[in-house]
C-alpha cells in the first residue's frame, strides 16, 4: 500500500472524527453541567438518525437540509426529558441515575425497533459516491460535508456559551452550583436547557452522521460506548476535549480498520480509553479531578 | 460458628429465609420443564447479582462490566473441557483465579490511579468491551462463530461433568445461591464487611481512620470476580455454547446489575428479591403479549423499560427496603 492510502484513510477517520466529536460534546456538556452521565446518548443519536430516514423516504429531504429541525425536535425530547423525569433524579445516587437512564435508553431502542424494524437502513443522496481529488489526495464529499457540518454546529455551540446571557449563565451553573442559586438563577429551567442542548448535539451529530454510516436500532448503545470513549479520552466536561477526543477515536478506528481488521476497530478505541486513564485519568484537556 | 452466624439474626428473617429455602427445595418436584428454566435463570441472577452486591452494595464500587468475569469464567472452563477434556469443577480452579486476576487488574489500574466514580464504571465497561473484541477474534475459542460444548445423549446425571437434566443445575445454582447468601451474611458481619461500609460511606473519613482503602477495595473486587466467575462456569455447561458478542456484551452486564438495584442495594435479600420480581416479571409480559396476541419484536422490552423506570420512580431504595419495612423486619440499609 502507498502513502497516499494511509494519508487518503487517515483524513476521512479525521472527517468522521469531528462528527464523533460533535455527538460526544452533547454528553460533556450534559455531565459538565448537569453531572449525569447520559447513559441513553447513543439512542438518542439513532433517533435523530431515523427522524432523518423518515423525512429522506417520505419527502426527499437531504438530511443536511433536515439538520436544524432535528436538533431542534431533540432539544424538544432533551428538555422535556430532563424538566419531567431527570430533574427527579439529580439528588440521587449515581447507580440510581443510571438505571433511569438505562431504562430509557431500552425503551427508545424497542420503541424504533417496533417503528422502523431491525434492518439497517441508510440514504442514498446523489453525492453519494462523489469525491472531490487535491493532488493525489482523495477526499470523499458526503465525509467533507458531514465534517464541515460538524465544524459549523459547534463553532455555534461554542458563540453560545461563550457570548449569550443564558450560556454565561449555563456555565455559571457548572462551575458553582450553590452560588448559581445565591444570584437568582434558575438551575432547574437551566439543566433542562442544557439537556437540552445536549440532545441538540447529538441530534445533529446524527443526522449528519447518517452520510456516513447506516443506522439500526441496536447501534444505540454501541454509539453511546463510543461517545463514552470520547468524552473519557478528552476530559469528560470538557467541550475542546469532547472534540480532539472525537477526532482521535476517529482517526484511531480509520487506522486500525486499514491495518488490522474493521471488526476489531474498537478495540482499539478501548485500549486507547485505558491508557488515557491509567496516564491522565481527566483526559487530554480535562482539568484535575479530585 | 453457625450459631455465631444467626446470633442478631431477626427471628423473622430466619424464618422468611428458611421457609423459602424449603420452598426453593421443594420446587423442582411441581413445577414443569417451562417453569423450571425460569427458575434456574431466577437462581442465576440471584447468585451474580449477589457477587456484584459485593463491590457495589458493601464497597461501594459501581461496576458495569461484570459480563466480564462471567465470560471469563465460561470460556476458560468450556474451553478446557472442549481442548483437553478437563471437567467443569477442575476447569472452575482455573477459571476463577483467572478472574479474580482480571478483577485484581481492573481494581489495580482504577484504585491506583484514583479512578472514581463515574470514570471507574466506564472503565469497567471497557474491559469488558475489549474482552468482547478480543474473544470475537481469539481463533483457540471459536473466534465469532462460538465455542460449542459437546452435548451428548445422557442416561443419567453426571454431576462431575455437569451433563444432565436442568434439575441438577437447578440445584447446583440453589446451593451456590445460599452458599452466596450466607457467605455475604459472614462478610457482611466481618471486620473486613465494616471497613467496606465505612469506604462506600465516606472514603476520605476511612483513609483517615486507618483503613487501608486500597487493600479493601482489592479484596472486593476479587471476591466479586471470583464469585462471579462460577456463574460463567455453569453458563457454559448449562447452555452448551458460548458467542462472545452475547456473553462479554453491556447487554448482560446491565442484566445482572439490574437485580440487585431493583431489590435493594446492600441489602441481602435485594438481588435475590430483584432478580425474582425482574425475571418473573419479563416472563409474565411474555406471556401476557402472547395471550393477547401481539407478536411485535421490542414490544415486550418496551413493557419491561416502563416497568423499570415505575420502580425506579417509586420505590429509590429498591424493593426489599420498603418490604423489609413492611414485614416488619429490619435489615441493615444501605
Amino acid at each position: 500500500m502507498s502513502a497516499d492510502v494511509y494519508l487518503n484513510v487517515a483524513i476521512g477517520g479525521v472527517l468522521t472524527g469531528l462528527v464523533y466529536g460533535l455527538m460526544a460534546l452533547g454528553l460533556s456538556v450534559i455531565f459538565g453541567v448537569v453531572r449525569v452521565v447520559n447513559f441513553a446518548h447513543g439512542e438518542m443519536m439513532t433517533i435523530a438518525m431515523y427522524l432523518a430516514i423518515a423525512a429522506f423516504s417520505a419527502f426527499h429531504l437531504d438530511p443536511l437540509l433536515m439538520l436544524v429541525p432535528i436538533a431542534v425536535t431533540l432539544f424538544a425530547f432533551g428538555y422535556v426529558l430532563q424538566a419531567g423525569l431527570i430533574n427527579l433524579f439529580i439528588t440521587r445516587a449515581e447507580h440510581s441515575q443510571f438505571l433511569l437512564l438505562v431504562a430509557i435508553a431500552l425503551i427508545i431502542v424497542n420503541v424504533l425497533l417496533i417503528l422502523f424494524g431491525p434492518d439497517a437502513q441508510n440514504v442514498q443522496v446523489a453525492y453519494a459516491f462523489d469525491s472531490f481529488q487535491i493532488g493525489r489526495i482523495i477526499i470523499d464529499a458526503t465525509k467533507l460535508y458531514a465534517g464541515v457540518a460538524a465544524i459549523v454546529v459547534t463553532a455555534v455551540l461554542f458563540a453560545f456559551f461563550r457570548y449569550t446571557a443564558t450560556g454565561t449563565a449555563i456555565r455559571a451553573c457548572a462551575d458553582n452550583y450553590t452560588g448559581a442559586q445565591v444570584v437568582g438563577l434558575d438551575v432547574r429551567r437551566l439543566y433542562a436547557l442544557t439537556f437540552g442542548l445536549g440532545a441538540a448535539c447529538v441530534g445533529a451529530a446524527g443526522t449528519i452522521l447518517l452520510l456516513i454510516f447506516d443506522v439500526t436500532p441496536a447501534a444505540g448503545p454501541a454509539y453511546t460506548l463510543l461517545a463514552f470513549v470520547i468524552v473519557i479520552t478528552g476530559g469528560l466536561g470538557s467541550m475542546p476535549g469532547a472534540l480532539v477526543g472525537g477526532v482521535l477515536i476517529g482517526l484511531t478506528e480509520a487506522m486500525a480498520g486499514l491495518l488490522f481488521t474493521p471488526s476489531a476497530k474498537s478495540m482499539f478505541a478501548f485500549a486507547i480509553l485505558v491508557l488515557v486513564l491509567l496516564l491522565r485519568p481527566q483526559g487530554i484537556m480535562g482539568r484535575g479531578t479530585a | 460458628m453457625i450459631v455465631r452466624l444467626v446470633d442478631g439474626v431477626p427471628r423473622r428473617a430466619l424464618w422468611l429465609a428458611i421457609g423459602l429455602l424449603v420452598l426453593a427445595l421443594a420446587a423442582p418436584a411441581f413445577v414443569g420443564d417451562y417453569l423450571l428454566t425460569v427458575l434456574i435463570l431466577i437462581l442465576y441472577f440471584a447468585y451474580v447479582g449477589q457477587a456484584w452486591n459485593i463491590m457495589m452494595g458493601f464497597a461501594g464500587q459501581l461496576s458495569l462490566g461484570h459480563a466480564l468475569y462471567v465470560g471469563l469464567g465460561a470460556y476458560t472452563a468450556a474451553a478446557l473441557y472442549v481442548h483437553f477434556g478437563i471437567g467443569p469443577w477442575l476447569g472452575l480452579l482455573v477459571a476463577a483465579p483467572i478472574a479474580a486476576l482480571a478483577g485484581a487488574f481492573v481494581g489495580f489500574l482504577a484504585f491506583r490511579f484514583r479512578v472514581a466514580g463515574v470514570y471507574f464504571a466506564i472503565l469497567t465497561i471497557a474491559v469488558a468491551e475489549f474482552a468482547r473484541i478480543g474473544f470475537d477474534h481469539l481463533g483457540w475459542t471459536g473466534a465469532s462463530a462460538g465455542l460449542f460444548l459437546p452435548v451428548a445423549q445422557y442416561a443419567r446425571n453426571d454431576l462431575w461433568h455437569l451433563r444432565g437434566h436442568p434439575a441438577m443445575f437447578y440445584y447446583i445454582l440453589l446451593a451456590a445461591t445460599v452458599f452466596a447468601f450466607v457467605g455475604c451474611y459472614a462478610l457482611m458481619q466481618s471486620r473486613v464487611g465494616y471497613f467496606w461500609l465505612a469506604i462506600r460511606e465516606d472514603e476520605e473519613a476511612a483513609k483517615a481512620s486507618g483503613i487501608d482503602t486500597f487493600h479493601y477495595k482489592m479484596v472486593a473486587v476479587i471476591i466479586s470476580a471470583g464469585m462471579t466467575s462460577f456463574a460463567g462456569v455453569i453458563y457454559a455447561f448449562y447452555y452448551n455454547n458460548l458467542f462472545a458478542e452475547q456473553i462479554f456484551g453491556i447487554g448482560r452486564s446491565i442484566e445482572i446489575i439490574l437485580g440487585p438495584i431493583v431489590g435493594g442495594i446492600g441489602t441481602l435479600f435485594g438481588p435475590v428479591l430483584g432478580s425474582f420480581v425482574l425475571t418473573g416479571l419479563a416472563e409474565m409480559l411474555t406471556a401476557a403479549l402472547a395471550a393477547v396476541g401481539v407478536d411485535v419484536p421490542g414490544a415486550k422490552q418496551v413493557f419491561y423499560g416502563i416497568c423499570l423506570l415505575l420502580v425506579i420512580i417509586l420505590v429509590p431504595d429498591g424493593i426489599w427496603p420498603w418490604l423489609a419495612r413492611k414485614l416488619g423486619l429490619k435489615e441493615r440499609q444501605p
